[in-house]
């Protein structure tokens, strides 16, 4: 008997040890999509630095990453992250119906909440055998894509959204036009990868597909990863702009007594430091000064948003996203 | 009897094909791919597979998968050891229905099963409220994936106790109660050493599917890193980093894990079969047939 108490009290004292290793100082977590590792795996510790030397108190961020849609569920839930770094307006709006974020989110910081943007553009093997340099060249028979799942990545869906509004936007575009293109995509689309990171491994690692669609910050961690001598990038001579909003979760910060700090963690990524760190990471800063001592690393090309070519992102996850939308409906024609 | 002749009758060529084909297959999908995690993960030499495995962040997934078994494993040894005795000793209404459920976490797919605990625990599920209320966590901390994993691993406890104690019958049990022993002393001086081979073996597989278990416990994490994040989560997250030395490092522990369970496996069924076998042979003839 005295063998079970004790096995139990060693029990007890390992939990105790495990609770125990987690509750000292004042800590951050930071819940983003799954692409945003290395960004903030540079980004915190210049962070909590500058934190430390501004108020001299210690802060720690911990990172949660997985795919964008699971994520904010996991939030909804009752994960409790501080701040959400996110890569579509839509999923925040998620959590301010959830009643989690207030309304005003985009208003409480500079440039509608997103300290840097990106742009969609083609990953291409070495010389580019097929030849791919714009759009039109997708739909061309013989050309095999790779891009993950549009209705539940967030990188496919900056994929479809960038090939219909590229579509639309050619003279003479219409709805009608842009759904025959991205019915002919979708043709070229034999497989779709289960998100951002598993699209890159199908293509440079199993080598499928002709061109892969991604963001321009990934194709800097392909080259870094797998060398630069298999691929190039091809920037096409339009795209859309990626954004990656930050917000807030308030009910959680009210919680837990964290609102200074997480305020400050998402205000650094507009400083100098901030915005030197998402160019490091080859994402467009928005701060003029750092993107033009950066710009031979970002390409000019024409960019249009969400809000511009579809009336927001509400209204496009609607039409395009959601069950019985363009998507579904050009994906069962096929 | 019948049937063990005919195999035997078969002649030798057929035996080798089936032979070379079954250790063909075993190792083209089993051995091969084991070897592949060790040579991957050495890829680079031991320096780097050493620093790769003493990562905070591994150390700290290691850790909480250690926790994890060692915490769910005792609840599901009493709860094991219980639901067997109830079943294989007692007649009793519901018997089946029991045997059933205990089942159910086979059936159930592991990702289906985490979403289950998210609809009861989840700030918007059925406790959410009450629990945010008193401040107590369970999705997205360790209660969360202690249930998750025992959820998962219940049935391999009970489901290796139920056909040996109902094999071994109650004479013994009750033998020892006329004799004037006390339900605790019948317990720890018949039962126990009877079953201990097939509880330990069963302890072992719970053991292995613990520390392996993705699904159940990829949902109900939430992916903190080096605080909710379990070995095999941890490995997706480094191959997904393009980290492959650190994803196959941490994939060779759990290797190494399968190794010694293996091995562990393989002891606890020689002895239990040497000790049946003696058993047998103690017992007079027709009790042996079934």
């Amino acid at each position: 008997m005295n063998k079970t108490l004790r096995t139990v009290a060693a029990a007890l004292a390992l939990l105790g040890f495990v609770a125990g290793a987690q509750a000292q100082q004042k800590e951050l977590l930071n819940v983003s999509y799954d692409v945003a590792r290395d960004v903030f795996r540079d980004y915190n510790p210049k962070f909590t630095a500058a934190y430390k030397a501004r108020t001299g108190e210690s802060v720690n961020v911990k990172q949660s990453h997985a795919g964008s849609t699971k994520q904010v569920r996991a939030v909804a839930d009752g994960l409790e992250a501080d701040v959400v770094t996110m890569n579509q307006v839509t999923d925040i709006t998620f959590l301010v119906e959830k009643g989690l974020v207030a309304a005003d989110w985009q208003k409480k910081l500079p440039n509608g909440a997103s300290p840097y943007t990106s742009t969609m553009v083609f990953i291409v093997r070495k010389g580019n055998p097929k030849n791919i340099k714009d759009w039109a060249d997708l739909v061309k028979p013989g050309i095999q894509i790779t891009i993950p799942h549009p209705k539940n990545t967030g990188n496919g869906r900056y994929t479809y959204l960038a090939a219909w509004g590229q579509a639309l936007r050619q003279p003479g575009g219409n709805e009608k036009t842009a759904a025959a293109y991205i019915a002919a995509f979708l043709k070229n689309t034999p497989l779709f990868a289960s998100g951002g990171r598993d699209a890159t491994t199908t293509f440079m690692q199993r080598g499928q597909g002709d061109v892969l669609i991604t963001f321009e910050s990934e194709a800097e961690l392909i080259a870094r990863e797998f060398g630069r001598g298999g691929f190039q990038v091809v920037y096409p001579s339009s795209s859309i702009r990626a954004e990656f909003p930050v917000a807030i979760v308030d009910k959680v910060v009210d919680k837990r007594g964290t609102r200074k700090e997480a305020q400050a963690y998402l205000e650094y990524l507009w400083s100098k430091e901030g915005q030197e760190n998402a160019a490091e990471n080859y994402l467009r800063p928005v701060d003029a000064d750092v993107f033009k001592k950066h710009a031979a690393q970002f390409p000019t090309l024409k960019t249009f948003t969400a809000e511009e070519v579809f009336g927001g992102w509400e209204k496009a996850f609607n039409t395009h996203f959601k069950d019985g939308g363009s998507f579904d409906q050009v994906y069962q024609a096929k | 009897m019948s049937a063990v002749r005919r195999v035997n009758s078969e002649s030798r060529p057929v035996r080798w094909a089936l032979l070379t084909l079954a250790f063909l297959f075993l190792f083209l999908f089993l051995g091969l791919p084991l070897l592949a995690v060790f040579a991957e993960a050495l890829r680079q030499g031991f320096g780097p597979y050493a620093a790769a495995l003493a990562e905070p962040d591994t150390l700290a997934a290691i850790r909480l998968t250690v926790v994890v078994a060692l915490l769910v494993l005792p609840l599901n040894l009493v709860f094991g050891v219980a639901a067997a005795w109830a079943i294989a000793k007692f007649d009793f209404r519901g018997k089946s229905l029991l045997t059933t459920l205990i089942d159910l976490p086979f059936a159930v797919s592991p990702v289906v099963a985490g979403l289950l605990f998210i609809l009861i625990f989840g700030r918007q599920g059925w406790f959410g409220p009450w629990l945010a209320e008193h401040d107590i966590k369970i999705i997205f901390a360790l209660p969360g994936m202690i249930i998750a994993t025992m959820f998962i691993t219940v049935p391999y406890i009970a489901r290796e106790l139920i056909p040996l104690m109902q094999a071994q019958g109650k004479d013994e049990e009750e033998a020892a109660v006329s004799l004037g022993a006390s339900g605790w002393q019948m317990f720890r001086r018949v039962s126990l050493p009877n079953i201990k081979w097939g509880l330990l073996y069963g302890v072992i597989l719970a053991n292995a599917r613990a520390m392996g278990e993705f699904g159940a416990v990829s949902v109900v994490s939430g992916h903190v890193r080096g605080e909710t994040n379990t070995l095999p989560l941890h490995v997706e997250i480094l191959y997904n980093e393009y980290n492959s030395v650190g994803a196959f490092a941490a994939a060779s522990v759990l290797g190494l894990l399968a190794l010694v369970t293996l091995l562990a496996k393989t002891v606890v069924e020689w002895r239990m079969a040497r000790e049946t076998a003696m058993l047998n042979a103690e017992l007079p003839p027709e009790k042996t047939d079934k």
